[in-house]
């Protein structure tokens, strides 16, 4: 018995800013700092979306794919670092929003970038072990960069949610590996409303380090090498790191370009691997092998080793927007407007 | 005086070691020149470190002592002294070791050199860079590191035509000598290309015009001439030295382009020395910037002043040039841990002069010539290093 990806559903907010327009504000020559990132614009929430309302439309998406009653999930973990709430769960609203309440677990998970792999995993291993039919792992994030910081560049937002179950798996995950680590490299504390990074320290040691550990985990455990997969995908901090990356794992272009979806909408954290991975779901066929190594500050890796199986054909991957269209639909905003709708701007009290 | 030479040289690789610690370096530094220099820990008199700011950057104080301690000279007790003096600490090290076996008070000092920067973040680091400069009058007033140099530059384009192509062709060879040395940060040949296009830091330079933030230990081991060669066949005799100082901010300076401090303890080496820089076939200078490069080697009287950028644009100062210039690939591509650079100069040069510099190595070195700044050039010094058979 496998358990796997029974359904998917993505969302990435319409607006967009380009880094030349950060640059233009911090006296920076954001163009190029685009493309050293290989980022061409990053999404932003709109002034009305937070990381609930991210991960409601990204669960809708992914139930509307599937008949399957909401109140066979058993369990619906948000990963995040930009929960709306320091206490109160995004993961109960979902719950109450998609119709799974009240009979479920449900918690909200932080592990940086990884908190929405995280999850997977443990719906994994609450279907394996038949607590429950159907878990939904959602990783979702609004994510925060100082303004001026490298990080605004990148900074973006958007989520995914996968239905993770033991039957009707439209995606089998065969083999599931992670590698962690105390690499303090990024982290924000209780309270404070902007990440620190240690600089260039968040590559080599960081990224890199726990990426390569955990792919070759994974190819160890799989028994297979890079070209035994049609797709791979990886989290997406710019669009620098994972092409390195895969690259140095031996990956081709043509295997990760479908999932390489920060070049379009930047970094959306806990939302940029499983994005990625929806957007190779939306095209991939039966049989199709996806590699899937995530990675999250502090620090680990998460790799899946997915198949896809026939099942995909009987999902209605029609039934709302795929992530390409997703991305396709945007709408620029100047910085002045941006700032409006991240709160950037001090407003009259009440 | 009594003649001094090098008779044991060690350094680590320089770069971003993240997962090693100042001790660590240090002490692979200190006993790698000890073995060289083939001699017992009993026969060291004295131990002096260059370091410049290991308390703002590892917030530890106090090092000279801490290295004796790691590197198991502890219950030697001996005499430890840690040098600051901005960027220049290495090499102010070396003179005062130098000067300490001059003087018949020691035969034999070991003299290191390092720091351990990338610890803090990259903000934090360049702001300590910027503390050798004034900070009450330039720092405070928001003049960074690279925006004085910048302003040097500047002013040495007004002055004399320099162009960015010009200080682009220091970085191209400094990467290039930096592709022949295996301990390099950047091993890496880069094109003109490369350094114009690269982000700005402070107009005119570049994010290439400027040396990088690293990791990075050296040593070397200093003896007595006449004792020097029971260890070793080639001792390489510190023939002259000379430091010199100059106002601390780039404003109350007498000249932009001309950074006295260099001028000066430069002609007290080559006076002490009896040589001329004709003499010199190779030269390790302070090329933290690439136009600090150009001002060193005209003001150490190598090329003629105002020419600097066109004697390196046309590889007069290239390996095996008319003078060979930054053969370890200088600050800018074999790193510049602060504190490590002014002996891993020495380093290099020992290494030219003995003739085991490998592919890198410039033909027929009998004469070696080192520049440390501090700073922005408020303090300079100036070794001068021959063969000693």
């Amino acid at each position: 018995m496998k358990s796997g990806i029974v359904s998917y559903g993505g969302y990435i907010p319409r607006y967009r800013i380009r880094p030349k327009d950060i640059g233009t504000v911090w006296g920076a020559d954001g163009e190029a700092m685009g493309r050293g990132l290989n980022i061409r614009a990053k999404s932003v929430p709109g002034p009305d979306e937070d990381v609930i309302t991210i991960s409601v439309e990204a669960a809708r998406a992914c139930m509307a794919k599937v008949d399957i009653d909401p109140t066979e999930i058993g369990a619906i973990y948000v990963g995040s670092e930009s929960h709306p709430y320091a206490v109160k769960p995004t993961a109960t609203i979902v719950a109450e929003a998609i119709g799974s309440a009240p009979v479920l677990t449900a918690a909200d998970f932080e592990f940086a970038c990884k908190a929405g792999t995280a999850a997977i995993q443990t719906t994994m291993g609450l279907t394996l072990s038949k607590m429950m039919k159907y878990g939904l792992a959602i990783g979702s994030d609004t994510s925060q960069g100082a303004p001026g910081d490298a990080l605004e560049y990148s900074a973006s937002a958007g989520g995914a949610a996968l239905l993770i179950g033991v039957d009707r798996v439209a995606a089998e995950i065969a083999h599931t590996v992670s590698y962690t680590t105390d690499t303090p490299d990024f982290w924000r504390r209780e309270g404070q409303r902007y990440p620190s990074h240690g600089g260039r320290f968040t590559g080599e040691p960081a990224y890199f380090k726990h990426v390569s550990a955990c792919a070759q985990l994974l190819f160890k455990r799989a028994g297979t090498t890079a070209e035994d997969y049609d797709y791979a995908v990886f989290h997406q901090p710019n669009g620098k790191f994972p092409v390195r990356a895969a690259k140095q794992l031996g990956f081709k272009e043509a295997q990760i370009d479908t999932g390489l979806c920060v070049r379009e909408i930047g970094n959306s954290y806990s939302g940029a691997i499983m994005v990625g991975l929806c957007a190779i779901l939306d095209e991939a066929e039966a049989g199709d092998r996806i590699f899937a190594v995530g990675y999250g500050s502090g620090a680990g890796s998460d790799g899946f080793d997915l198949t896809v199986t026939d099942e995909i054909t009987k999902l209605r991957r029609d039934a709302t927007p795929t992530i390409k269209e997703l991305i396709a639909d945007q709408e620029f905003l100047d910085y002045a407007t941006y700032a409006k709708y991240r709160g950037k701007i001090l407003m009259r009290e009440a | 005086m009594r003649d001094v030479a090098v008779i044991g040289i060690g350094e680590t690789e320089f770069g971003e070691l993240w997962d090693r610690s100042f001790r660590d370096i240090g002490i692979e530094a200190g006993l790698k020149a000890i073995q060289d220099a083939k001699i017992r820990s009993e026969d060291i008199d004295a131990v002096y470190i260059g370091n410049m700011s290991a308390g703002k950057f590892i917030d530890q104080e106090h090092v000279s002592a801490l290295v004796a301690d790691y590197a198991g000279l502890a219950d030697m007790h001996l005499p430890t002294v840690r040098v600051e003096g901005g960027g220049a600490c290495g090499a102010i090290a070396l003179l005062q070791a130098r000067l300490a076996i001059a003087s018949g008070m020691h035969d034999i000092v070991v003299v290191g050199g390092a720091e351990k920067m990338t610890d803090v973040g990259d903000v934090q680091a360049a702001e300590i860079l910027s503390s050798t400069a004034d900070q009450e009058w330039e720092s405070v007033f928001g003049a960074t590191f690279a925006g004085l140099y910048a302003m040097m530059a500047r002013r040495h384009m007004y002055e004399f035509g320099t162009t960015r192509e010009q200080l682009a062709a220091v970085a191209v060879k400094n990467h290039k000598n930096g592709a022949l040395n295996p301990e390099a940060q950047f091993q890496k040949e880069i094109t003109i290309e490369t350094v114009l296009q690269a982000p700005r830091v402070a107009e005119p330079l570049g994010v290439f015009d400027c040396a990088p933030l690293s990791d990075g230990a050296a040593a070397v081991v200093l003896c007595e001439m006449q004792k020097a060669r029971k260890f070793n066949d080639t001792p390489i005799r510190i023939a002259g030295s000379g430091q010199a100082s100059d106002f601390l901010a780039l404003h109350d300076r007498r000249d932009l382009t001309t950074l006295d401090a260099t001028v000066i303890a430069g002609k007290r080496a080559f006076h002490e020395a009896r040589l001329q820089p004709k003499d010199v076939q190779v030269a390790e200078v302070h090329d933290n910037f690439t136009i600090s490069e150009i001002l060193a080697i005209e003001d150490l009287r190598f090329i003629e002043k105002g020419k600097g950028g066109p004697a390196t644009a046309e590889g007069l100062t290239a390996l095996n040039g008319k003078v060979s210039v930054n053969t370890s690939g200088g600050l800018k591509a074999r790193g510049q841990p602060v504190g490590a650079t002014g002996v891993a100069q020495a380093v290099e040069i020992v290494r030219q002069l003995r003739g085991e510099a490998g592919k890198r190595q410039v033909v027929g070195a009998r004469h070696g010539l080192t520049h440390t700044l501090g700073g922005t050039g408020a303090t300079a010094v100036v070794h001068l290093f021959e063969r000693g058979d």
